[in-house]
């Protein structure tokens, strides 16, 4: 059994803390890395690839150090984020000459090209290739060792919603495999499809972790805010702020709107037209304030 | 401390980019010099010294040497692919190594071998000149591929540096200032020249054992100290 632990790790350039004291362990099975644009989830998976190191903490991969420590990379497999890779060979080439770097030969490459169905291919040069080929290119040579931990930033980044379902198989399969697969992504129904376990992270810190049910409640439980226009504000927000789905209203006469802060989403959906049509208001305007995902995720942050 | 893929995907990096344009390109401006030269001027030892030392030696070897040194591992940091190598268990200094071989190799066949011809076309190789020469272009091509390659592993602008340091260095300053050319890896491989050709055709500012000392020294510490620099190379990402 291969785990990661990040204990206590933070890092910092300069003045910007990018990953705040996060403690976590990633176990066999998928596991998704939930995280707005810049959260720090590409530093914390580039603490777990060994290729920057904790200012303070410590990685490791079951007790052994990551950083500075060649001899890891028999067992972690890394599908980077960025692009470039030896444009210049054809997709069989790069793959042998991954294979070769880890002492092995011809058969290992053609295994993890066929286990990414890239052999149609794979006599063309990387130059030529889409997005979702690299992809399956770069997952080919993360491969070729047969890895027991496999760490892919932002993989589903440009894909084809055909591309997406097979990488989705393919890595499904590696953890029912009993591999320790770690992704990550900023898009939660990603996270949600594939991930049997979910680690969120904003602004650095470490907001949320469990299944997906768990983290999903967290998302939908948080309080909704909306702004409501209408002929007649102030009799709707008595007649709302008499149901418990409703928290809070807040009259803003510069905007002439109501502000409401829902607490159970599903009932104060219903609740509001069914109220307006009772008192003959009619609505105006029914708009969500907060539905970006980073407010989402602040919202866990806070919690 | 060679590994041979890596050798191999730094060989094809490096000729098979815009790049060998130039490393192709300088060596058969320097032919284009030599055969010029001779059909003017004729055969003359000294003409032959001076376009040896003052064009192929002091512009063409370090220029050789940037675009094959710095060209052995920037571009690769610089795009971030050299993830690839990295994440495998090969030894950091191993990869280095490799691709200082690799450097040194390019720098060699792309400025000892046109200086040797370029020797001859201009006397034949009289007083020993072209063989001068072609081995203080060999001797200069390990400093200056050690060198460039660890510049390549530490800075973004590596070219912009080794073009700094191989024109302004080695040329400008090293023909105004006496104590430059001390420290200059084109006064050291003349120092070894110097023994071999005949007369006073060339001459070094540098004495032969303190110029072996230098060379070996700057070679092996700039290899290791790029071997280090390699081991705790962060890859900083996108955010």
């Amino acid at each position: 059994m291969t785990v990661i632990n990040i204990d206590h790790v933070s890092r910092w350039f300069g003045n910007v803390v990018a990953v705040n004291d996060i403690t976590m362990s990633i176990g066999p099975g998928v596991t998704g890395l939930l995280g707005p644009n810049g959260a720090g989830k590409s530093t914390l998976i580039n603490m777990m690839g060994g290729f920057l190191a904790p200012s303070t903490g410590t990685v490791t991969l079951d007790d052994r150090p990551i950083w500075r420590n060649e001899g890891i990379y028999k067992e972690i497999g890394i599908v980077p984020e960025r692009e470039a890779m030896y444009d210049f060979l054809t997709g069989k080439e790069f793959v042998v000459a991954n294979a070769e770097l880890h002492g092995l030969g011809d058969k290992a490459a053609g295994r993890a090209l066929a286990t990414v169905e890239m052999e149609y291919a794979q006599d063309r040069k990387i130059s030529t290739y889409s997005k979702g080929m690299r992809q399956r290119v770069k997952m080919a040579s993360a491969l070729v060792h047969d890895p027991s931990v496999l760490l892919l930033d932002e993989p589903f980044n440009g894909m084809d919603p055909r591309q997406r379902m097979h990488l989705m198989d393919l890595l499904r399969r590696m953890g029912a495999d009993g591999r320790t697969v770690l992704f990550s992504s900023h898009i939660l129904e990603e996270v949600e499809q594939l991930a049997s376990h979910i680690e969120v992270i904003v602004a650095g810190r470490h907001a949320a972790s469990g299944d997906f049910r768990r983290i999903r409640r967290l998302m939908t439980d948080r309080p909704h805010r909306y702004l409501v226009r209408s002929d007649d504000d102030r009799a709707l927000a008595a007649a709302l702020i008499a149901d418990p789905s409703t928290a809070g209203i807040e009259v803003d006469r510069a905007e002439g709107a109501l502000l409401i802060q829902a607490v159970d989403f599903g009932r104060f959906t219903q609740l509001l037209p069914k109220v307006a049509k009772e008192h003959g208001i009619r609505l105006l305007t029914v708009s969500p304030s907060d539905e970006s995902l980073e407010s989402v995720f602040s919202y866990l942050v806070a919690a | 401390m060679y590994d041979p893929t890596v050798a191999r995907l730094t060989y094809r990096a490096l000729l098979g980019r815009r790049r060998a344009l130039i490393l192709f390109s300088l060596p058969v401006l320097l032919i284009v010099i030599a055969s010029l030269v001779r059909g003017f001027t004729g055969v003359d030892d000294q003409v032959a010294a001076d376009v040896l030392g003052g064009f192929a030696l002091a512009t063409m070897v370090p220029l050789i040497g940037v675009i094959a040194g710095t060209g052995a591992i920037g571009p690769e940091i610089d795009d971030g692919s050299v993830v690839y190598l990295l994440s495998k268990p090969i030894k950091r200094p191993t990869i280095i190594v490799t691709k200082l071989i690799v450097a040194i190799a390019v720098t060699m066949a792309f400025s000892a071998i046109p200086t040797f011809v370029a020797g001859l076309i201009l006397n034949g190789n009289g007083q020993q000149v072209a063989i001068a020469y072609t081995i203080a272009a060999l001797v200069a091509s390990v400093a200056y591929a050690a060198l460039f390659l660890l510049l390549g592993t530490v800075s973004k602008h590596a070219v912009v540096f080794g073009l700094v340091y191989a024109l302004v260095w080695e040329t400008l300053f090293g023909s105004l200032v006496a104590g430059a050319r001390t420290l200059s890896v084109q006064q050291w491989s003349l120092a070894v020249a110097e023994r071999v050709a005949r007369g006073d055709l060339v001459s070094s500012d540098v004495g032969l054992p303190v110029a072996v000392v230098l060379l070996t020294g700057v070679t092996v510490l700039a290899t290791w100290y790029a071997g280090q620099k390699l081991r705790s190379l962060t890859l900083a990402g996108e955010e």
